[in-house]
C-alpha cells in the first residue's frame, strides 16, 4: 500500500514527497495525478501552492475531484495550504467554488487594520514562523507542544462554518484557523514540510495515524475497534 | 502569539560551490552548499537564500542540483535567486525544491515577467530583489534601482518601483542597499523603513550587516520583516543562534 501525494500540476510537491520519505523511510510514496492511484492509496496528502482558481481548474482538468473527495472521507488525509483551502465551499480568491467537503469559506486578510499589538504594520502575505495553539489533542499534534511555531505563507485563511472543525489557531493579528480536523481528515494552513523538526513530527504522526480522531485515548479504543 | 522576525543567511553559489569565505569550525568542506545549509539549519536559520552568481548555463544546471540535494535534507524554506529570467527557469527551480525564486534584472528589463510569474506560480513564491542606491540629486530620501549586480543604473525610483512590483504580484521584496553592501556599516535604515512603510508586502533588509546590532536595528528602526546577512555568519563570527539571542534581548520576537 502506498501514500499518494496528489499532483495537480501546481507548485512544488518535491518538498512534500522528500519530507515524507524522510519521516517514513522505506514506505512507498507516490506523487501522482492518476485518480486510480489516489483511490488505491492507504493515505493521501493533498498539498498545493498558487492561486485557488488555477488549483481548482487543474484538479478538474486531471479528473481528480471525485478521488480527492472520496479519499478525504474514507482514509487518513492531510491537506496542506491551498490543499486546506480547497476543502471548503468557497474562496474569495477569484470568487472560486471549492470542493465543499467542509462548510465555510476562505477569506483574504483585510487590507486595513493589519496592525500588531505593539503597533507594527502587518504585511500580507502572512509569511514566516508563527505560533499554533492546538485546539484539541488530535493524534497529529502528538509530541508537539501547543504554541509551537510553523512556517506559513498565505494571503487567505479558512473560516469554518462549524467552529468544532478547528484543531489549531494562529493569530495575525486576529485568531484564524490554522488547522482543521474531522474524522480521517486533517488539514493545515502552514507548511509542515518546511517547518523543521515540528513539521517533520506532524508528518511522522500522519504516516502512522490510524485515522481515528478522538479527544482522549479512552475514547480512541472503541472507535479503533469499530474501524478495524 | 506573534509572527517571528526571520533571520536569513545568504549563500553565494558559483558553479555549485559556496563562495565568499565560509569558516565554520568542524565543516569537512566549507564550500559544499549542503554542509553549509545544514549548519545554518542546525543553528536555527528561519530560511535560506541561495544566490547563483554563475554566469554560464552549465552553472545554472548545477544550481538546480544543489537545490535538489539541499531540499532533501533541510526542511526550511529555500529561496533561489540569480539569473531567473523565464517561467521555465522558475519551474525548474521550484520543481527542484526551491520554495521561492528571487527575480532582479529580468523584472526591470521585462516588468510583465513578474506579473506572469505571480499569476502562474502564486505571489507566495515570487520575490523581487531590488538593488537600490541613494540618488542625492533627486532628494535626501531618494533611491534609484540598479541592475547587473549594482553596475547599471535604471533611472527608476526605488520606492515607486517597489510599489509597481507589489501591484504586479510580488509576494516579498529583497531590498539591498548598494551603498552599504559589503561595508559592514549596517543596513541603510532610511531606505528599509521607507520601503516597509510604503509597501504592504514583507521586506527583507539586506546589505551592510557588520554586527548583531545592525540586524536588530533593521527591525526596530528599519521596520524590516526579515533580515538577511552573509559574511557575519560565514566567517563564524556569530551563529544564527547568537543573532536570535541578541534580537530577543532587544525585544524582537524570534523563533527559538
Amino acid at each position: 500500500m502506498h501514500i499518494a501525494v496528489v499532483d495537480y500540476g501546481m507548485g512544488n510537491l518535491r518538498s512534500v514527497a522528500k519530507a515524507l520519505e524522510h519521516v517514513a523511510p522505506g514506505r512507498d510514496i507516490r506523487v501522482t495525478d492518476d485518480p486510480a492511484v489516489v483511490s488505491a492509496a492507504e493515505r493521501v496528502v493533498f498539498p498545493g501552492q498558487g492561486a485557488m482558481p488555477d488549483c481548482m481548474r487543474e484538479l478538474d482538468a486531471r479528473g481528480l475531484r471525485a478521488a480527492v473527495i472520496a479519499a478525504a472521507a474514507t482514509k487518513p488525509f492531510l491537506g496542506i495550504c491551498i490543499g486546506l483551502q480547497m476543502l471548503f465551499e468557497h474562496s474569495e480568491e477569484g470568487n472560486t467554488p471549492g470542493l465543499g467537503i467542509l462548510p465555510g469559506s476562505v477569506r483574504r486578510f483585510p487590507r486595513e487594520g493589519m496592525v500588531s499589538a505593539d503597533g507594527r504594520k502587518l504585511k500580507v502575505p502572512h509569511m514566516g514562523w508563527n505560533e499554533v495553539e492546538m485546539a484539541d489533542s488530535h493524534p497529529l499534534w502528538h509530541g508537539i507542544p501547543s504554541g509551537t511555531r510553523f512556517y506559513f505563507v498565505h494571503s487567505y485563511y479558512v473560516d469554518p462554518a462549524d467552529p468544532s472543525l478547528t484543531a489549531g489557531v494562529a493569530r495575525y493579528p486576529f485568531p484564524f484557523t490554522a488547522a482543521v480536523a474531522r474524522a480521517t481528515l486533517f488539514a493545515v494552513q502552514f507548511h509542515p514540510e518546511k517547518s523543521h523538526t515540528a513539521g517533520l513530527k506532524l508528518l511522522s504522526n500522519f504516516v502512522s495515524w490510524n485515522g481515528v480522531h478522538a479527544a482522549s485515548p479512552q475514547d480512541a479504543m472503541p472507535a479503533l475497534t469499530g474501524t478495524l | 502569539m506573534t509572527l517571528a522576525t526571520r533571520i536569513i543567511p545568504c549563500l553565494d553559489v558559483d558553479r555549485g560551490r559556496v563562495v565568499k569565505g565560509v569558516n565554520f569550525v568542524g565543516l569537512r568542506d566549507a564550500g559544499d552548499p549542503i554542509e553549509v545549509a545544514r549548519r545554518y539549519d542546525e543553528q536555527g536559520a528561519d530560511e535560506l537564500t541561495f544566490l547563483d552568481i554563475t554566469a554560464s548555463s552549465d552553472g545554472r544546471d548545477t544550481m538546480v542540483q544543489v537545490v535538489q540535494t539541499v531540499a532533501e535534507q533541510v526542511f526550511i524554506p529555500l529561496t533561489v535567486g540569480g539569473g531567473v529570467r523565464s517561467v521555465a527557469d522558475i519551474r525548474r527551480l521550484l520543481n527542484a525544491g526551491a520554495d521561492k525564486v528571487s527575480i532582479n534584472t529580468a523584472a526591470v528589463t521585462n516588468p510583465e515577467f513578474v506579473a506572469e510569474a505571480a499569476d502562474r506560480f502564486g505571489s507566495q513564491c515570487i520575490v523581487v530583489a531590488v538593488d537600490a542606491k541613494r540618488n542625492p540629486d533627486a532628494g535626501p530620501l531618494s533611491w534609484q534601482v540598479y541592475t547587473h549586480g549594482g553596475r547599471k543604473a535604471t533611472g527608476l525610483d526605488a520606492i515607486e518601483w517597489g510599489r509597481r512590483m507589489q501591484a504586479a504580484g510580488a509576494g516579498e521584496i529583497l531590498l539591498t542597499s548598494m551603498d552599504r553592501d559589503g561595508t559592514r556599516q549596517g543596513f541603510d535604515l532610511e531606505l528599509t523603513r521607507a520601503f516597509s512603510e510604503a509597501l504592504d508586502i514583507p521586506i527583507i533588509a539586506s546589505g551592510g550587516v557588520g554586527g548583531l546590532a545592525d540586524l536588530a536595528n533593521g527591525v526596530t528602526e528599519g521596520r524590516a520583516d526579515a533580515v538577511l546577512a552573509a559574511s557575519i555568519f560565514h566567517y563564524g563570527e556569530y551563529t544564527v543562534g547568537d543573532a536570535k539571542r541578541f534580537m530577543a534581548h532587544r525585544g524582537i520576537v524570534v523563533r527559538t
